[in-house]
């Protein structure tokens, strides 16, 4: 069995379902030949032939507006958009109508697409290719939002998208698309959409983060550990719907809780899980709900980026102010 | 310097305002009992709209787009169409889809606050109305795109209007039916008023219809008050999709005589002279005495058929207004194919509040 990346095990689960599934077809910007820009669909269209992995016109308007068609007329589409930045001109027809198609004709149609791109920072890229905006989509109703942070977990996640009869939106932290290699069976096992993954059992303090922090939060982990601080990380990975109820055990448990995400603070997607634990847990906590996030400014060019991204060090002294609270 | 790329425009009219028939008309125009048939529909429209219109101003209708004086492009559209292609709308083309089966108690039900409305009993796969404007445009364009990757002979077509056509989707969509050959009959409806704003504030563009030139498409405009023309223009345009030949832009040229909806008024914005010159040119008048002249029709049929029509559409408003409301858990059952746990626990608690708890 092939140790593969994160973004190799993207190309498999779309390679999976293209090759069980007639109705999945690939369609973006560089996606055919050039195997995206990531290289997330090489080989396919040498694979499945130019019908089954579209080169589009440069507009993501289009892309997104196609998929709705498709997917609503018996296709099982996979979009991508080159760089979460670019995803701004995809949100009406992904909130106008993928999401809604099937309230609207009260199920007579339905949009089983699925929206991908490489999301956030820390590759160093131009502007506009940085972009951590997952909570502009967790508040769409009708639309579930993943983010995997492993090999398997990409590969996994993605055929279940793939599979889900409604539109999903799949976010890749490009930042470790190559980061590691893990033994990823091509079985064709999809991962449920609905639970949140627990990565590291702790007694201390519960950390809820996703995306590319997972391996900032893991580090931070093993740093607590040396101190004695067992922290339990748990990577949300199925951002919406969320399974809300694996965070309230841990809380219950661990009497803190310590959130972390890429994106902006102020309504991030770490604030509605703050507010459930306000509502729910709040007799579980024994100090405040900490957020380590970034900041409430656009993500800077690089030169400044790593110092808005959280990093394991935020992570420790947020975790060490939880601890020292009560 | 050389000339790279010329184009022309041609603009099809066979039945003009007075109802006399142009040179070169096709089979169609001497077909009577098909017009009288689809005269009957463009009635039928016309009946069912002023209803409409009427249910709005006595509070038994919510905001209602009014389609009065756009009866010969949508019945001709919709009657075009074969069962299998597939329609996508914007928000006022009901002659087109009563041709396709959708019920006026449909109409009514989605203009009445009602979801069940889109849930058509004409083609289930037709998409449903659409207000973001021109955002059908690329739907049908995916649904094009569809049919062509699995080989199925089948169009799909949307309608938009003069205002729509300025918007990015229509563009986006042209284009990609160009570049990929789709069978796609994008419909222009220049009705000349975008709410308020006046086709000329629109594109400095001569005609709708040349946009199709940029897409690398066939592209014609037609008489929209001429329900042979639009016929004409459609036929082609299908027989051409459905072999494979990709897709046309058809500008429809018309007037909207009523307000944009029954929230707008349009004296606002527009001179009385111009919906009177307009008025001169509607399509109703024009056919009737095209099929009057041919003893095809005569005022005793149109008198018959207009109080036919008149129980039709009493039947489809009382079914609208008999409609008990759906319950509450309505809002929940159809976001997700399976309720996730949070919303499960909403609609539970939506339950509750129901039952006063």
């Amino acid at each position: 069995m092939a140790q593969i990346t994160l973004i190799e095990a993207v190309t498999q689960a779309l390679a999976w379902e293209m090759a069980h599934d007639p109705a999945v077809v690939v369609l973006g910007e560089d996606v055919g030949v050039n195997g995206g820009v990531f290289r997330a669909t090489q080989g396919l269209q040498q694979k499945f032939g130019p019908e089954r992995v579209i080169d589009t016109p440069l507009d993501e308007t289009t892309i997104a507006g196609l998929t709705v068609g498709l997917a609503a007329q018996g296709m099982k589409p996979v979009a991508e958009a080159q760089f979460e930045g670019f995803i701004y001109p995809m949100m009406e027809h992904i909130a106008c109508h993928a999401a809604r198609m099937r309230t609207r004709t009260r199920g007579r149609l339905h949009v089983p697409a699925v929206y991908r791109a490489p999301w956030g920072g820390g590759i160093r890229a131009p502007e506009h290719h940085s972009e951590a905006n997952e909570h502009l989509f967790t508040n769409i109703p009708g639309l579930r939002v993943v983010m995997p942070s492993s090999p398997a977990r990409a590969y996994g996640l993605l055929l279940a998208a793939i599979r889900d009869p409604d539109p999903v939106m799949f976010f890749e932290p490009k930042r470790i698309y190559r980061q590691y290699k893990e033994e990823v069976p091509d079985d064709g096992e999809a991962l449920p959409l609905d639970v949140c993954f627990v990565l590291r059992d702790g007694q201390d303090v519960t950390l809820v983060t996703w995306g590319a922090q997972v391996k900032e939060t893991l580090e931070a982990a093993d740093a607590l550990a040396k101190e004695g601080i067992r922290a339990e990380v748990i990577d949300l990975a199925t951002v919406k719907p969320l399974d809300f109820d694996t965070i309230a055990e841990s809380v219950a448990k661990t009497h803190r809780c310590v959130i972390v995400h890429e994106a902006p603070a102020t309504a991030g997607f770490g604030a509605e899980i703050a507010a459930r634990l306000a509502e729910h847990s709040l007799y579980d906590l024994h100090a405040p709900v900490e957020r380590v996030t970034g900041y409430d400014t656009h993500i800077p060019l690089f030169r400044l980026e790593m110092k808005y991204l959280p990093g394991a060090q935020r992570i420790v002294e947020a975790v060490r102010r939880t601890l020292a609270a009560g | 310097m050389s000339t790279c790329a010329s184009f022309q425009i041609e603009h099809l009219q066979y039945l003009d305002a007075e109802g006399r028939l142009r040179a070169g008309a096709p089979p169609l125009a001497k077909d009577f009992a098909r017009l009288v048939d689809l005269y009957r529909q463009m009635l039928f429209v016309r009946v069912f709209d002023a209803k409409a219109v009427a249910l709005q101003r006595t509070g038994k209708l919510g905001t209602y787009a009014s389609c009065l004086g756009h009866e010969a492009v949508h019945v001709g559209v919709g009657s075009a169409m074969r069962a299998e292609d597939c329609f996508a709308p914007s928000y006022r083309e009901y002659g087109a889809q009563f041709c396709r089966g959708v019920q006026a108690r449909e109409v009514l039900l989605y203009w009445g606050g009602d979801e069940r409305g889109n849930d058509y009993s004409g083609p289930r796969h037709d998409f449903a109305w659409c207000v973001p404007i021109a955002t059908q445009c690329l739907h049908a364009a995916g649904a094009a795109l569809a049919y062509k990757l699995r080989k199925e002979p089948r169009v799909a077509v949307c309608c938009v209007g003069d205002g729509g056509s300025s918007k990015a989707d229509f563009y986006g969509a042209i284009n990609v039916t160009g570049a990929m050959t789709l069978p796609l009959v994008a419909v222009i409806i220049n009705n000349q008023w975008a709410i308020s704003v006046p086709r000329k504030a629109q594109t400095g563009a001569q005609t709708l219809a040349q946009k199709g030139i940029a897409a690398g498409l066939p592209c014609v405009q037609v008489d929209g008050n001429d329900l042979i023309a639009v016929r004409a223009a459609m036929d082609t345009s299908l027989e051409r999709a459905r072999k494979g030949g990709g897709g046309t832009v058809i500008e429809a040229v018309t007037y909207r005589l009523s307000d944009h909806t029954t929230a707008d008024d349009a004296r606002r914005y527009r001179e009385d002279a111009e919906v009177k010159a307009a008025w001169a040119r509607e399509p109703m008048k024009r056919l009737r005495a095209y099929l009057e002249a041919h003893k095809a029709w005569d005022e005793k049929q149109e008198e018959a058929w207009k109080a036919e029509c008149a129980a039709r559409v009493d039947t489809e408003v009382n079914a609208y207004l008999e409609s008990k409301s759906q319950p509450v858990t309505a809002m929940f059952d159809y976001t997700y194919a399976e309720l996730p746990v949070d919303l499960a626990r909403q609609r539970e608690a939506a339950i509750a509040r129901e039952q006063g708890h």
